[in-house]
C-alpha cells in the first residue's frame, strides 16, 4: 500500500470521522465506554478551536513546562560518530522531565473544562504517571494511577514522586504486571466511573478520539523543531528520530513534517534481546495487525492471537502494541520503523552520557542507538534531529543494577 | 432467512410466557475436560442458551473474576480450535440448546475471520458475542458471521443513547444483551428498579428479545430481571464457583447446576 511521494505531500493525514487512520484505530471497545468517547470526541472538537482553551494550554506550556524546549547541536558526538550533524530536541528539559507533560496538560485540561474533578492514568515507566500526578496537583483533581507491580517494582523513585504530588499510586496484579495490564486496568475503572472520571491516556494508543488528541497536543514539538531547525541550520533536517512505545514522542515529532516528504523518518522499536528472539517489544517491525485496547493497530500475539508478553529493558517501551497513526504511516511508507537492543540501548545511554553531558531515559537511548547508526551513514552538511524524550533521572538504579552496582 | 437456534429458542419462550436463563462460563477454565459435563450440567439446571467464553489475555471489560477465568483457561493451554472443539463434542448429546460464542476481537482476527465463522458454524455455534465490536467497527466479521449464518449479538449500556439504540437494534440478531450497570463484569451494584425502566424504554427501539447481564447473583436477582426483561443472563457468580474448585474439577458441573437451579425456579414462578 505504499503512496508515492506525490501522494504523501498531499495527504491530509487526519482521521475519518470514526477516528481511523487508513484501516487502523478506530473505537473496539465495549458499549459501555462508546458513549464516554463519543462525549469526548465532542468536547476536544469543541474546545480545539476554542481560543481560551488553547490560551491557557500555551501559557501552561510556556511557564510550567518551560517551552519551547531548545533544540541543541550534538557537537562533540556528532564528530566522534563523523556523520551527519546530530540535533536533539531537548524534550528531557521539560518540567517532570519528559514529552509527557505536554499531552498530560492537555487532557487535564480538557478535564477541567468538561467538569470532572477526578482524573486517572496508566504508567509505565513512571513518566506519565508522574506527569498525570502533576498537572493534577496544579489544577485541584483528584489523580487515580495504575501500574503493572513489575514497573512499581524497577521505577520506584517515580512511585514515590507520585505520591509525594497526592496522587494514589494502584499496583496491577493481573497478567504480565506491567503496561498493558495497567491500561486495561485503567480502562476499568473508566467504565465505572464515568461521570466524574476523565481518563488521561499515556501515548497515542487506546481508542479514538485519544490517538488523535494525544498527537496534536504532543505536535508542539515538531512545530517547535520546523522553526528552530530554519533557525540554527536553515532548513528542515534530513532525518527525524525518535523511540517508539506507544508512539507519543514519535508522533509528536513527526507529525508536522509528514507532508515534507523530503525529511526521512525512522521510529525506532525496542529490539530487547533481538528481533529474531521472542523478547522484544517491537510491534511494527515484527508484529502484525489486531486490536488491542480499543484500536486496530500492529501489536505482538501468539498464534491463537493472545498478546505477547514483551520485554524490554526501559520500561516505557514494554508494550505489545502502538498508536495506529504509526502503523498506518508505516503502510503507506511515510515512516520506517527500525529495532534497537537492550545492548545497543545501553552503549548509547552510556557514550551520550559522557560525550554530551545528558543521561537520556533509556526509552530515548533506542532513539540515539539508531541515530549513531544513521549519522554514520550520512554526510557531514546532512542533519538528524533525535527527540531527546527524556532525561535518565528516573533510571539510574535500574543501570546500576544491571551493571552489578548497588546505590544504597 | 430460516430461524436460527436461538431465534427458534426465544420464539418458543415467549409462546410458554417464560423467560430465557443464559448462564456464562469460560471454555477450558480450568481444563477442557471439565467444559462440556459443565455445560450439559447447565443445560440440566434449566438454561435455555449458553454463553460460552473465549479466553482472551487482555480482558478489560470484564472484572477480575472472569480475567482470572480466562487466565486459567489460557494456562491450561486452550486455544479458539480448542473452544470449538468442545462445542462440537456437546453437539454430539444435545442438539437444541443454542450456543454464544463470547469473547475479544484479537483471538478471531488471528485464526482468520471467515475460518472462524465457518468453523463455529460447523461445530454447531449459533451466535457470537464480540465485545469490543460495536457496530461502528463491523467489517470482515459481520459479513462472515452472515454468510455462515450466525446471529451477532451486540451490547447495549445504561449509556447508550437512543441514536445508538437504533443502530444497535437493527445491527444485532438473536437477542440484545444489555450490560446492567455502569462497570466491568462482577459490580456488585444492580439496582432491578432502573434497569427495569430501561428494558421497557429500550423496547422502543429495538425488536429482538432483551437479555440483561452483569451483577446478576442471586435467584432473587434473576427473577427481579427477568420480570420486564427477556432473559437473565449470569456469569461472575459462576466463574467465581469454578474458581473455588479449581483443586476439584469433578465437582464443577454439579455446583454450577445447584446455583442455577433456584434461579430457573425463581424466574418461572414470576410468570
Ligand atoms: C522518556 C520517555 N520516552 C519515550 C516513552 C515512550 O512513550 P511514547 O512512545 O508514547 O513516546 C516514554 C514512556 O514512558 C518515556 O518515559
Amino acid at each position: 500500500m505504499a503512496l508515492t511521494e506525490q501522494e504523501l505531500r498531499t495527504l491530509d493525514y487526519e482521521p475519518d470521522t470514526g477516528g481511523h487512520f487508513g484501516d487502523y484505530g478506530g473505537r473496539y471497545v465495549s458499549e459501555t465506554l462508546m458513549a464516554a468517547l463519543n462525549e469526548l470526541d465532542q468536547s476536544y472538537k469543541k474546545l480545539k478551536n476554542d481560543p481560551d482553551f488553547q490560551c491557557e494550554f500555551d501559557t501552561d506550556l510556556a511557564s510550567f513546562v518551560g517551552r519551547p524546549s531548545p533544540l541543541y547541536h550534538a557537537d562533540r558526538w556528532s564528530k566522534a560518530i563523523s556523520g551527519a550533524q546530530i540535533y536533539f530536541k531537548r524534550e528531557d528539559l521539560n518540567h517532570t522531565g519528559a514529552h509527557k507533560i505536554n499531552n498530560t496538560i492537555g487532557q487535564a485540561l480538557l478535564a477541567k473544562y468538561s467538569g470532572k474533578p477526578r482524573v486517572i492514568a496508566e504508567t509505565g515507566a513512571g513518566q506519565h504517571g508522574v506527569a498525570s500526578a502533576t498537572v493534577a496537583a496544579r489544577l485541584g483533581l483528584e489523580c487515580v494511577v495504575y501500574m503493572g507491580a513489575e514497573d512499581i517494582e524497577r521505577q520506584s523513585p517515580n512511585v514515590y514522586r507520585m505520591k509525594l504530588l497526592g496522587a494514589t499510586v494502584v499496583p496491577v496484579e493481573s497478567g504480565s504486571r506491567t503496561l498493558k495490564d495497567a491500561l486495561s486496568e485503567a480502562m476499568r475503572d473508566w467504565v465505572t466511573n464515568v461521570d466524574d472520571t476523565f481518563y488521561i491516556i499515556g501515548t497515542v494508543a487506546g481508542p479514538a478520539p485519544y490517538p488523535q488528541l494525544v498527537r496534536d497536543f504532543n505536535a508542539v514539538v515538531g512545530r517547535e523543531v520546523k522553526w528552530q531547525s530554519k533557525e540554527i541550520f536553515g532548513k528542515y533536517p534530513d532525518a527525524l528520530v525518535a523511540c517508539v512505545g506507544g508512539g507519543s514522542n514519535a508522533i509528536g515529532l513527526f507529525y508536522p513534517f509528514l507532508r515534507e516528504a523530503e525529511v526521512a523518518i525512522y521510529g525506532v522499536e525496542a529490539a530487547g534481546r533481538g528481533l529474531s528472539t521472542n523478547e522484544h517489544a517491537a510491534p511494527l517491525c515484527s508484529g502484525r495487525p489486531g486490536v488491542l485496547h480499543g484500536a486496530k493497530t500492529y501489536l505482538m500475539d501468539n498464534n491463537d492471537g493472545q498478546i505477547a508478553h514483551t520485554h524490554s529493558v526501559s520500561a516505557g517501551l514494554d508494550y505489545p502494541g502502538v498508536g495506529p497513526e504509526h502503523a498506518y504511516l508505516k503502510d503507506i511508507g511515510r515512516a520506517n520503523y527500525v529495532g534497537a537492543t537492550d545492548e545497543e540501548a545501553l552503549a548509547a545511554f552510556h557514550e551520550v552520557s559522557q560525550v554530551e553531558g545528558i543521561i537520556p531515559a533509556l526509552e530515548t537511548a533506542h532513539a540515539l542507538a539508531y541515530t549513531k547508526k544513521l549519522a554514520a551513514s550520512m554526510r557531514s552538511d546532512q542533519t538528524i534531529v533525535c527527540n531527546m524524550s527524556g532525561r535518565g533521572d528516573k533510571d539510574i538504579f535500574t543501570v546500576a543494577k544491571m551493571e552489578g552496582i548497588s546505590l544504597t | 432467512m430460516s430461524y436460527t437456534r436461538i431465534q427458534q429458542r426465544m420464539e418458543v419462550l415467549k409462546t410458554s410466557g417464560r423467560k430465557a436463563l443464559i448462564p456464562y462460563i469460560v471454555a477450558g477454565d480450568p481444563a477442557l475436560t471439565v467444559t462440556v459435563p459443565a455445560m450439559h450440567a447447565i443445560v440440566e439446571a434449566g438454561a435455555d442458551i449458553i454463553e460460552l467464553g473465549m479466553p482472551f489475555s487482555d480482558p478489560f471489560a470484564d472484572g477480575p473474576v472472569n480475567q482470572r477465568g480466562a487466565e486459567r483457561a489460557i494456562n491450561s493451554g486452550t486455544t479458539l480450535a480448542d473452544v470449538l472443539k468442545a462445542v462440537s463434542e456437546f453437539r454430539n448429546d444435545d442438539c437444541d440448546t443454542p450456543i454464544v460464542l463470547m469473547g475479544y476481537l484479537n483471538p478471531v482476527i488471528a485464526m482468520g475471520e471467515a475460518i472462524f465463522c465457518e468453523a463455529a458454524a460447523a461445530a454447531g455455534v449459533d451466535g457470537l458475542l464480540i465485545v469490543d465490536m460495536p457496530p461502528e467497527e463491523e467489517g470482515a466479521l459481520v459479513q462472515s458471521a452472515k454468510m455462515a449464518g450466525l446471529d451477532l449479538i451486540y451490547l447495549a449500556a445504561p449509556t447508550t443513547t437512543d441514536e445508538r439504540l437504533q443502530i444497535i437494534g437493527k445491527a444485532t440478531s438473536g437477542y440484545l444483551y444489555y450490560v446492567s450497570l455502569k462497570g466491568i463484569t462482577g459490580s456488585s451494584k444492580l439496582d432491578t428498579a432502573s434497569v427495569s425502566k430501561r428494558v421497557v424504554h429500550m423496547r422502543q427501539h429495538v425488536t429482538v428479545p432483551i437479555c440483561v447481564g452483569f451483577g446478576i447473583r442471586t435467584a432473587q436477582d434473576a427473577a427481579a430481571i427477568s420480570s420486564t426483561a427477556d432473559g437473565s443472563i449470569v456469569g461472575t457468580v459462576l466463574v467465581s464457583q469454578v474458581e473455588e474448585l479449581v483443586d476439584q474439577p469433578e465437582k464443577i458441573p454439579s455446583a454450577l447446576k445447584a446455583i442455577l437451579e433456584p434461579m430457573r425456579q425463581a424466574m418461572d414462578a414470576n410468570g
